[in-house]
């Protein structure tokens, strides 16, 4: 039955689509760990939602609502620039507001409950043919930016007081970094659904960043947990018919829990 | 006569009804060593940041080439977590502005490792930033801030968390370089003492008014009177400069 379903189209589909979202969220998150944005991004994920239940209730494309939600509010928080908790609070107020207007879509919404039960919680799966060329485009998109940006967005996600002074465009980049996060986002949220955007942008970086200072090795660490997290999900799910998100999400915790015990003991 | 690296010209900074200072006018010569002193809140930092371009002043210009400066930004300690190495640290002050990943060059590395050496932190160019003392990330900021060979150097506070023989490796480490090299220093301290021996010049922001001059111009009970309208005195214990009676205790020139 297992080595059955390996032989399937779908399944191809599905695996490569994991395989594109799990290189471009490992990759950029080892940036949004370095400059803690992650409640940014999980609130531009869950206002993904808000867009995407937008464009049901409109008949629109739900990827168009998904990727104009995320840019949206990816955009505005990036333009903002805030710090701290100031950023923490303002963060919190508008996920809030857009999560009510995202139930209130869902009930005018008189199409299949499916449709928001994929989005929330994934349908890797059910990816299509064209999907997977979507994904493949944007993450290419991403991935070139993040090649072209990657000092002076490193240089500023450390040090952004001495960046300016030496001329790197730290506000744009503020913006930029906003902008590649929410295009990752909405491509994440299609495999691991709104609720688990975290557990690739997010769990991957962290781990690596526990058993390396090295930046290259950091990125390459990040996109490795994240491989083996999706595409040992997607096929864990189909030897044991359990959500794939569920699958995905407990590989890459336990590689973070792993990490954190391992640079532990370390410093003993 | 080479013209001023800096000129700032009846500069005023206000924030609200709150006016800081007003008319400040000076130059900055090749080579010259200026300390900026004054009370917490005189607006020292933010002079800075106006000759970084990061802040609009209120009145005045100031002219100077942004292109080739070295910061030495007021310490913030870095996360203990953060996944960098001190001797990347340094690196991004000679190209973290350029697009790309990039890989160093052997003469760029060895610029990084020479910058690395004159602040006596070779030892700890490869242990990770966050797990440093503030000083020892003090010592790497310097070196960054002078890999790039800048023609200008703003340093705020440099000396913060630095014990006395650390103090005197930075001191020295500008103090040569703004002589052969004939780069400029503008350093933000709250105590003048440790740069007694470099300082040419002296910029006192004072509550009432500023002054710039040479250190016995400038600190004297007069002057700083007058800065004040209080009565100060200003002191000299064994070749080192105290104030006494402002009211900001920071400001007391502390004898060590």
């Amino acid at each position: 039955m297992f080595t059955d379903l390996l032989g399937q189209h779908f399944v191809h589909t599905a695996l490569l689509a994991g395989a594109v979202v799990a290189v471009v969220a490992g990759a950029i998150g080892v940036f949004v760990v370095t400059r803690g944005l992650s409640f940014a991004v999980h609130a531009i994920s869950e206002l993904g939602f808000t867009g995407t239940t937008g464009a049901l209730v409109l008949g629109l494309d739900p990827v168009l609502g998904l990727v104009g939600g995320s840019l949206v509010v990816g955009a505005s928080l990036g333009a903002l620039s805030l710090r701290g908790r100031e950023r923490d609070s303002a963060i919190g107020a508008v996920l809030a507001f857009g999560l009510g207007v995202g139930v209130l879509f869902l009930s005018l919404y008189q199409g299949y409950a499916t449709a928001a039960t994929n989005l929330l919680f994934g349908s890797i799966v059910g990816v299509n043919d064209a999907q997977l060329r979507q994904i493949a485009i944007v993450a290419a998109i991403v991935l070139v930016a993040l090649a072209l940006l990657y000092r002076p967005l490193y240089f500023a996600a450390i040090d952004p007081e001495v960046a300016a002074a030496r001329g790197v465009p730290v506000n744009a980049l503020s913006v930029a970094i906003f902008l590649l996060v929410a295009l990752t986002t909405a491509e994440a949220i299609q495999v691991v659904g709104v609720l688990l955007v975290l557990t690739l942008v997010i769990t991957p970086a962290a781990a690596a960043q526990r058993l390396t200072v090295r930046p290259a090795l950091t990125f390459l660490l990040s996109i490795g947990i994240a491989l083996v997290a999706t595409e040992g999900g997607i096929l864990l799910s189909l030897a044991k018919s359990w959500p794939t998100s569920f699958f995905i999400s407990s590989i890459s915790f336990a590689f973070y829990a792993a990490a954190r015990v391992w640079s532990a003991a370390r410093k003993t | 006569m080479t013209a001023p690296v800096v000129s700032v010209e009846q500069l005023a900074l206000r924030f609200g009804d709150r006016e800081l200072w007003h008319g400040l006018s000076f130059d900055v010569e090749r080579g010259e060593f200026l300390a900026v002193l004054g009370p917490n809140g005189a607006g020292k930092t933010s002079l800075l940041r106006i000759l970084l371009g990061r802040l609009e002043p209120s009145e005045g210009r100031v002219a100077l080439d942004r292109d080739s400066i070295g910061y030495v930004p007021q310490q913030r300690v870095f996360d203990r977590d953060l996944p960098l190495r001190g001797r990347e640290l340094v690196r991004f002050g000679l190209d973290g502005h350029r697009w790309g990943f990039g890989r160093l060059a052997a003469p760029d590395r060895r610029r990084v490792d020479e910058a690395v050496a004159a602040v006596g932190a070779t030892a700890l160019a490869d242990t990770p930033l966050g797990l440093l003392s503030g000083g020892e990330q003090q010592r790497l900021r310097v070196a960054q801030a002078l890999v790039s060979n800048p023609s200008l150097l703003l340093a705020d506070e440099p000396l913060l968390s630095l014990d006395l023989a650390y103090q005197q490796v930075i001191v020295r480490l500008l103090d040569e370089r703004r002589r052969s090299a004939g780069t400029p220093v503008v350093f933000v301290t709250h105590d003048v003492n440790p740069i007694l021996s470099a300082v040419d010049r002296v910029l006192y922001l004072g509550p009432g008014g500023w002054a710039i001059g040479p250190v016995d111009e400038v600190l004297t009970t007069e002057t700083l009177s007058r800065l004040y309208g209080a009565e100060i005195d200003v002191l000299r214990v064994r070749g080192r400069v105290v104030v006494v009676g402002t009211p900001d205790a920071e400001h007391v020139h502390h004898v060590h």
